[in-house]
């Protein structure tokens, strides 16, 4: 007993101090938990909430594109993807087999379909199939059974109901590419699409909106549990053009298969009515993907379609130049209206012969007649009396050679040559010919399409330096003109001496003499004044010129000269201004005049109509008995 | 010396009923209750699967364990030796021919249940050690030679169970083990020298283990080191626990839980969602109840008449502290994650088997407390 004794009292104090250390243990842990759930509690409360919770940006709808009489330029439209989740099917290729052959789906996206099941989670839906119809979908749901895993999904698609020719004013949406500006977290949502061409790109802020956000509720494998907020965005607004589609359409038209651009444009206002590059493209194209082939057939056609020849296309303007020399010239005071030159067909200055267009030349002719006959020579003249640098300024405050700040990206300067320009760009001092070959608007000058127009404008509004847009401009309230309303700069030109260049122009085409006679609009209150350009692409060489020049028809057509024409109307109270270019189309006259002719005749008769609620009454009353009529056939079994 | 009962000559089973510490039996339904209820939020507010497997368990091991506190501590201590063998044997089939669970091999199936001899192992080395020194005497104890038959039998099951591999129980049979060598009074310089022997093997052991635990050693050092992978379980489990905060996020709302942040919530990690739907004072509450558990276990220790009981009560007991120290300062990143279940909490047969089993032998001590049995004559 008395051994077992002394045992039991070493056990106890051996097992005093195991106690002891285990309540040291306990209390230790006390302590952590203690130092977790309260010291560090508020720092575990975020950790755990950015586990939980997961920010998700909801797409706005984006704003619809408008002409000026709410015709859509650009919407939205509802489509359809097919959506597989993988972890909903047993089968994931049999059920994509199935399914290719209700919806047909390409191989390469059969294997990026199959790639992306197996690098995503199991139930993270991967797009098989997009852009697809009510009608495939109807086609799917039918055969919901045999598909298992596949969902459809309702999105949004960018439109284009205008297609081809509105494509290079609307532009198109893309998908966000990796070189663009990530400024917006709604840029980085799958698929989401921003402006990449025309005003789709240049108000593509205004059109897109703003994301609205989700807040989600998260499990640890990122399946969404629940919404725990949500935000609504802000759509994108509608963004209203000032263009006519009727105008836009008919221009289109009107240049056919030619490659050229048409700018129509408000004397006041500087709203663009129509504008046309041709060829066009499918603005969906994009939108969708453009297979490689497609891109390289875009890219390597001569004919660049996918350049906006209206502001982009830069070219040497001939004498459509020539009533910007002209106003140079009566400005700089180094020639009368009435002082003549006389053309023998040619000049000679230095080593150098410049010829007019007509051999035999035009006898002694005042700025008139030089602008109606389009006498090369007296232009020469006179520009070498002015000098370069004038020319170039009067040119630039009638919109030649600057960035005139259009609504549109991918606008070109053009190039209005200076002696400083040339000494810094060419290293070269200026000659005197090649101010006298600028003096026909060739050589270095070169211009857009669009900034003739603007040209064209402000020489007809003769007060305000006009500046182009595309969206629409506010009504201008009574008492205001439109000039100073929209801020433009005075024009600061004589009155005077812009009327010449008018009368000129106006003997252009009103004129029996004039070079554009064949294309004078006949009815009173719609006449048009302009002026012709033929510019010349290629060198003339003197063994040629010996002989006889050839005629455009004798060249190919990559040779052959760009017919260009300038114009404004109505003559008595100007409201259209217009530049055409065909090119390679051969001369202004025949080719460009005519087809300016049309549109400014179409602008005047659409005016007028919209213009008298009475005619428009009495036209919609026709519709309606036209309507009855045909109503009345189809009753009668006729159709 | 003849063993007698000081009280009763043929003590009655009512007598041993009556007996039995009560007030332990019922710390041991609120720990198994807490567990259900648990299991019930694990399942997001649902009896399947575990909540009522758990609480049929809990009733199946209770009968168990009061069968085995009623059984009369001799039978024990004569069968000690032999259930050790058994267990061993056990666990030699094990290596042999073990199914994989969980990527070790720890299971022996036994048609009915999966069993984990490991487990049983934990009760039978402290049974087999509580036998060896209840014939000693106290010279005897501290002679230096006397330590090596415990040394072989702490040793050989410790070498068969790291080769499982299962870390986690290795140090529970090492330090119980050592615990029971330790309360039956070894002499102070051989455990200094054995502390050693630990701290010298260790590098030794680094080469022994496995990638994945070496990995989780690691990790535990810098849990920043593999965020999304080893360190992802004790990183989730921390923000589980630090955000449950002082009063919790309430019961089925834990976030970190319900939502799957936290791995193996229904076994391992049980404590963390319960730290996070209760806050600290839950988790305070249940640590005060594992302490009046561990103590009054103790008190049995220190109550019983015989070295026999008093060894294997202590045994026992600091065999079910490892279970709830190392499960809980593992999952409050304390200690690597070693895979050790919070006894009668988490999910899991043979683990809440062999506790019970272990708290019937506790009991059968306090039951048969006032039994003298001799060093060597205790045949009836």
């Amino acid at each position: 007993m008395t051994r077992d004794s002394e045992r039991h009292r070493q056990f106890s104090r051996r097992t005093a101090v195991l106690a002891g250390g285990q309540a040291l243990l306990f209390a230790a842990l006390g302590g952590r938990l203690y130092y977790l759930q309260s010291v560090q509690a508020e720092r575990y409360v975020t950790l755990a909430e950015d586990n939980r919770i997961n920010l998700r940006m909801i797409a706005p709808p984006r704003g619809r594109i408008l002409d000026r009489r709410g015709r859509l330029l650009a919407s939205n439209l509802q489509d359809y993807r097919v959506l597989l989740v993988a972890e909903q099917t047993s089968d994931v290729e049999l059920t994509l087999g199935s399914l290719n052959q209700i919806v047909p789906i390409s191989e390469t996206d059969l294997r990026r379909v199959l790639k992306e099941t197996r690098q995503k989670r199991k139930f993270v839906p991967v797009t098989v199939a997009e852009n697809l119809s009510w009608e495939d979908v109807a086609h799917v749901e039918v055969n919901a059974i045999d598909l298992p895993g596949i969902s459809v999904e309702e999105g949004m698609s960018r439109e284009y109901p205008q297609g081809e020719s509105l494509v290079h004013v609307v532009g198109y949406v893309a998908p966000v590419a990796e070189r663009d500006v990530k400024d917006d977290p709604l840029l980085d949502l799958p698929g989401f699409r921003i402006g990449k061409a025309g005003v789709e790109r240049a108000y593509d802020k205004v059109l897109r909106g703003t994301g609205g956000r989700s807040e989600v509720e998260v499990n640890a494998i990122g399946r969404v549990i629940r919404e725990l907020d949500r935000k609504e965005g802000k759509p994108g607004a509608d963004l209203t053009l000032a263009l006519d589609l009727d105008l836009q359409h008919y221009a289109t038209e009107r240049l056919g298969d030619q490659v050229g651009a048409v700018v129509l444009m408000d004397v006041e206002s500087g709203e663009i009515l129509a504008l046309v590059s041709t060829p066009g493209y499918d603005p969906g194209a994009f939108s969708r993907g453009l297979a490689p082939e497609e891109w390289r057939a875009l890219i390597e056609n001569p004919h660049s379609p996918l350049t906006n020849k209206a502001v982009s296309g830069q070219y040497a303007p001939g004498s459509t130049f020539k009533p910007a020399v002209a106003l140079a010239a009566l400005e700089r005071g180094t020639i009368k209206p009435r002082d003549g030159v006389t053309c023998y067909g040619r000049l000679r200055m230095g080593g150098n012969t410049f010829h007019c267009w007509r051999r035999g030349g035009h006898g002694t002719v005042d700025l008139r007649h030089a602008l109606a006959l389009s006498c090369d020579v007296y232009f020469y003249e006179i520009a070498r009396r002015t000098g370069i640098d004038p020319i170039s300024e009067m040119a630039n405050r009638l919109g030649l050679g600057v960035q005139l700040g259009i609504d549109l990206p991918a606008e070109r300067r053009g190039l209005m040559p200076t002696r400083a320009w040339k000494a810094s760009a060419l290293k070269k001092p200026w000659s005197k010919g090649e101010t006298v070959i600028c003096g026909i608007g060739q050589g270095y000058v070169l211009s857009t399409p669009l900034q003739l127009a603007v040209m064209t404008a402000r020489i007809a509004n003769g007060v305000w330096a006009v500046e182009p847009r595309l969206a629409r401009r506010p009504a201008v309230p009574p008492g205001k003109t439109p000039g100073e309303q929209f801020g433009f700069r005075p024009l600061n030109i004589n009155p005077e001496h812009l009327q010449v260049v008018r009368e000129g122009m106006m003997a252009v085409v009103n004129s029996r003499m004039g070079t554009a006679q064949g294309a004078a609009i006949k009815k009173p209150g719609m006449r048009m004044a302009g002026k012709t350009g033929t510019s010349q692409v290629r060198r003339i060489t003197r063994a040629e010129r010996s002989k006889r020049v050839k005629r455009n028809e004798e060249l190919p057509w990559e040779l052959r000269d760009h017919a260009l024409f300038i114009a404004y109307a109505p003559i008595e109270a100007p409201r259209y201004a217009i530049a055409v270019i065909v090119e390679h189309g051969g001369g202004g006259s025949k080719v460009a005049a005519p087809i300016a002719r049309d549109i400014l005749i179409a602008a005047q008769e659409i005016e007028r109509r919209h213009a008298s609620p009475l005619a428009a009454q009495l036209e919609g009353q026709e519709d309606d008995e036209v309507a009855r009529w045909v109503a009345g056939l189809r009753n009668d079994g006729a159709l | 010396m003849r063993f007698s009962l000081q009280a009763h000559a043929t003590p009655t089973i009512w007598h041993k009923i009556g007996h039995v510490r009560w007030s332990l039996v019922a710390l041991l339904c609120l720990l198994a209750a807490i567990g259900s209820v648990m299991l019930y939020s694990a399942a997001d507010g649902a009896l399947a699967p575990w909540a009522g497997r758990h609480a049929l368990r809990f009733a199946v091991a209770l009968g168990l364990m009061l069968l085995v506190a009623l059984t009369d501590i001799r039978f024990w201590l004569r069968n000690a030796y032999a259930l050790y063998l058994g267990v061993l044997l056990l666990l030699a089939v094990v290596e042999v021919s073990g199914t994989i669970g969980m990527g070790a091999q720890r299971w022996v199936d036994l048609g009915v249940i999966n069993v984990q001899p490991s487990e049983l192992m934990k009760l039978a080395l402290v049974l087999a050690l509580a036998r060896y020194y209840h014939g000693l005497n106290p010279e005897q104890v501290r002679r230096p030679v006397m330590v090596l038959l415990p040394l072989v039998m702490v040793g050989v099951p410790t070498l068969l169970i790291l080769k499982q591999p299962d870390l986690g129980t290795a140090v529970m049979l090492l330090a119980g083990g050592g615990a029971v060598i330790f309360a039956a009074g070894l002499s102070l310089w051989i455990v200094g020298l054995g502390m050693a022997a630990v701290m010298g093997a260790l590098p030794v052991a680094w080469q022994f283990l496995h990638d994945y635990q070496r990995a989780r050693l690691l990790t535990f050092l810098d849990p920043d080191r593999d965020p999304l992978g080893a360190g992802y379980h004790i990183t989730q489990s921390k923000i589980a626990l630090g955000s449950g905060g002082l009063f919790g996020k309430g019961y089925l709302h834990g976030t970190q839980s319900h939502l799957n942040f936290l791995p193996e919530k229904h076994t391992d990690f049980i404590f963390t969602m319960f730290a996070e739907e209760f806050g600290l004072v839950g988790t305070l509450t249940l640590l005060a109840v594992f302490a009046a558990v561990v103590g009054s276990c103790v008190a049995i220790a220190l109550r019983a008449r015989n070295q026999f009981s008093r060894l294997l009560a202590i045994g026992v007991t600091t065999t079910f502290f490892l279970y709830v120290f190392i499960n809980l300062a593992m999952v409050m990143g304390l200690i690597p994650v070693v895979g050790v279940p919070l006894p009668l909490v988490s999910y899991g047969g043979t683990a809440m088997l062999g506790v019970m089993l272990g708290f019937g032998l506790v009991l059968s001590v306090h039951v048969h407390r006032d039994v003298q049995i001799g060093r060597h004559s205790w045949g009836d």
